[in-house]
């Protein structure tokens, strides 16, 4: 496929005793739609949180556009600024209103003008359907209104990828549709996106490939058809068949 | 009773002048110190919070650990000791081990700010330590330094929350400022107990320096509550015109709404 965005080589993660990743490898090419499902405790967390450098890996290789971006203190502070991270708990900065959350990223980090960066905001905003909220805080708003308003911050940095950790997880069931309904259009707009999700039909419809893991291994790493009607692993079969009911 | 009052009256009219210089000189230290004593605290809260991993460089790690075992001495021994007792030392150390006569004010403006410091750093850090992780990882998901985070997103945060303890530490410094008259500052309690040795009305005296003191006390505690309540900004905000109607402009209160979190 096209050119490969993040390739991850061997990555291997331990807390303590506990060997969390052992031997990852998968890559996710430009305007790649990568799913990542499998059962709680199985490592999609801390895999998504070694690719953000939210933690250090114990081994491996991340290479970003080719270049192992864990070699240099350089490299690694460009490539955070180049793929964005949204939270399940969206973890706006509370102090800031809606606007200046999009705006702090792009000024202070990008070096950018302040009135292109407010510019390019009110862009997102409007995308995630947040414009008319630009002055209120986060403690103003809803869980899902403040999940939207997380992706347009992560997009007004204008990523090469975006990493999604169950963004909807903590969301009442009435505020989920919204924010896949940004998603989803994102990822027809060709955003790079690799998603950890328990929203299955989400992952059926919009993903172009998912991954599943199962104890801090990959067990199959397949097009949606593929995983969703012709599982190869029993383990896949049986968390299938627990998560779609 | 009647008596009493006269008498209360007759020294207020005397005495007026000195207790409001006294007043003055008690505020000055309490206000200076206060900030002064936040300015270390700031300095060795956010010294005490930078994140030392052990891939630093062995340089930077041994350093860092000087440098903070000292820090930590400084608090304890200052948490652990009168302030009376630091005023007496400092006071008539200097005047021995340098042989100067250091100004008086001065050096109850000195030990206020250093013994309010020790306090402010442990606060400073508690509101730094309390801030949800959360926030350190989505600045760092946009890629900011550390540098970036504490000066933009983790310390207004933090200082906002400890406001309370900041206006705590003020009051504090009003009330303990007293016991720098032991070096002969002249602030409203070394001021009161002149007048009340001049007088022999002990009783009457120190009611009138305690009415000082409960109304600089309360009106300040008013006031900082008054500036807690600004700094929050508004409790509603506005909703901006849509495409539909640029013009409307719809305010929302959520002043009941949210507190909880
Ligand atoms: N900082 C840490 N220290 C020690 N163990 C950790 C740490 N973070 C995660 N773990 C452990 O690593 C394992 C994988 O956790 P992780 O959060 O990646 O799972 P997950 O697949 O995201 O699960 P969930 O679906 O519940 O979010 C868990 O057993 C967890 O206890
Ligand atoms: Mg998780």
């Amino acid at each position: 496929m096209s050119d490969t965005v993040i390739q991850i080589k061997n990555l291997k993660k331990v807390f303590g005793e506990r060997e969390v990743l052992t031997d990852i490898n998968f890559d996710v090419h430009k305007g790649e739609v990568v799913c990542i499902i499998g059962s709680s405790g199985s490592g999609k967390s801390t895999l998504l949180r070694c690719i953000n450098l939210l933690e250090t890996p114990t081994s491996g290789q991340i290479l970003y556009h080719n270049q192992n971006i864990l070699e240099s203190k350089q490299a690694s502070h460009q490539y955070c600024a180049k793929v964005g991270m949204v939270f399940q708990q969206f973890n706006l900065f509370n102090n800031l209103t809606v606007l200046e959350n999009c705006v702090i990223g792009p000024v202070s980090v990008l070096k950018k003008p302040r009135n292109e960066a407010v510019e390019t905001a009110m862009h997102y905003l409007e995308q995630v359907g947040m414009a008319q909220f630009v002055n209120a805080k986060p403690k103003q708003l809803s869980g899902g209104q403040k999940q939207r308003v997380a992706i347009a911050r992560a997009l007004a940095m204008e990523p090469d990828a975006l990493l999604f950790d169950e963004p909807t997880s903590a969301l009442d069931p009435e505020m989920v549709g919204e924010v896949l309904k940004v998603m989803k259009n994102l990822a027809e707009a060709g955003l790079t996106m690799l998603v950890v999700t328990h929203e299955m039909a989400f992952a059926r419809d919009v993903a172009n490939r998912i991954v599943f893991m199962d104890k801090g291994i990959i067990l199959e790493d397949d097009t949606p058809e593929e995983i969703f009607n012709n599982p190869k692993n029993e383990r896949t079969k049986a968390f299938l068949s627990r998560a779609m009911g | 009773m009647l008596e009493f009052i006269n008498q209360v009256l007759k020294i207020w009219k005397e005495y007026a002048p000195a207790l409001w210089d006294g007043t003055i000189t008690t505020l000055t230290i309490a206000i200076i110190g206060t900030l002064v004593g936040l300015g270390i605290g700031l300095v060795i809260g956010i010294y005490k919070t930078i994140p030392i991993s052990p891939k630093d460089n062995i340089i930077k790690r041994v350093s860092y650990k000087i440098v903070d075992f000292i820090l930590s001495a400084y608090i304890e021994i200052i948490r652990s000791t009168p302030m009376m007792v630091q005023a007496m030392l400092f006071y008539y150390g200097i005047a021995m081990v340098f042989n100067i006569q250091l100004n008086i004010l001065l050096s109850g403006l000195i030990i206020v700010s250093v013994n309010t410091g020790a306090y402010m750093s442990e606060i400073v850090r508690g509101g730094i330590i309390s801030i949800d992780h959360g926030q350190y990882e989505a600045a760092h998901s946009i890629g900011m330094t550390h540098t970036q985070t504490m000066s933009k997103i983790v310390l207004p945060q933090a200082i906002r929350n400890i406001m309370p303890s900041i206006g705590n530490e003020f009051i504090i410094n009003i009330k303990d400022s007293c016991v720098l008259s032991v070096i002969g500052v002249t602030e409203l309690f070394y001021v009161s107990k002149y007048a009340a040795g001049a007088t022999f009305h002990y009783f009457e005296t120190f009611s009138i320096t305690l009415i000082y003191y409960f109304v600089l006390c309360f009106t300040i505690t008013k006031i900082l509550r008054y500036l807690e309540k600004r700094m929050d900004g508004p409790d509603s905000y506005t909703i901006m015109g849509s495409q539909t109607a640029p013009e409307a402009v719809i305010h929302v209160n959520t002043a009941n709404h949210g507190k909880g979190e």
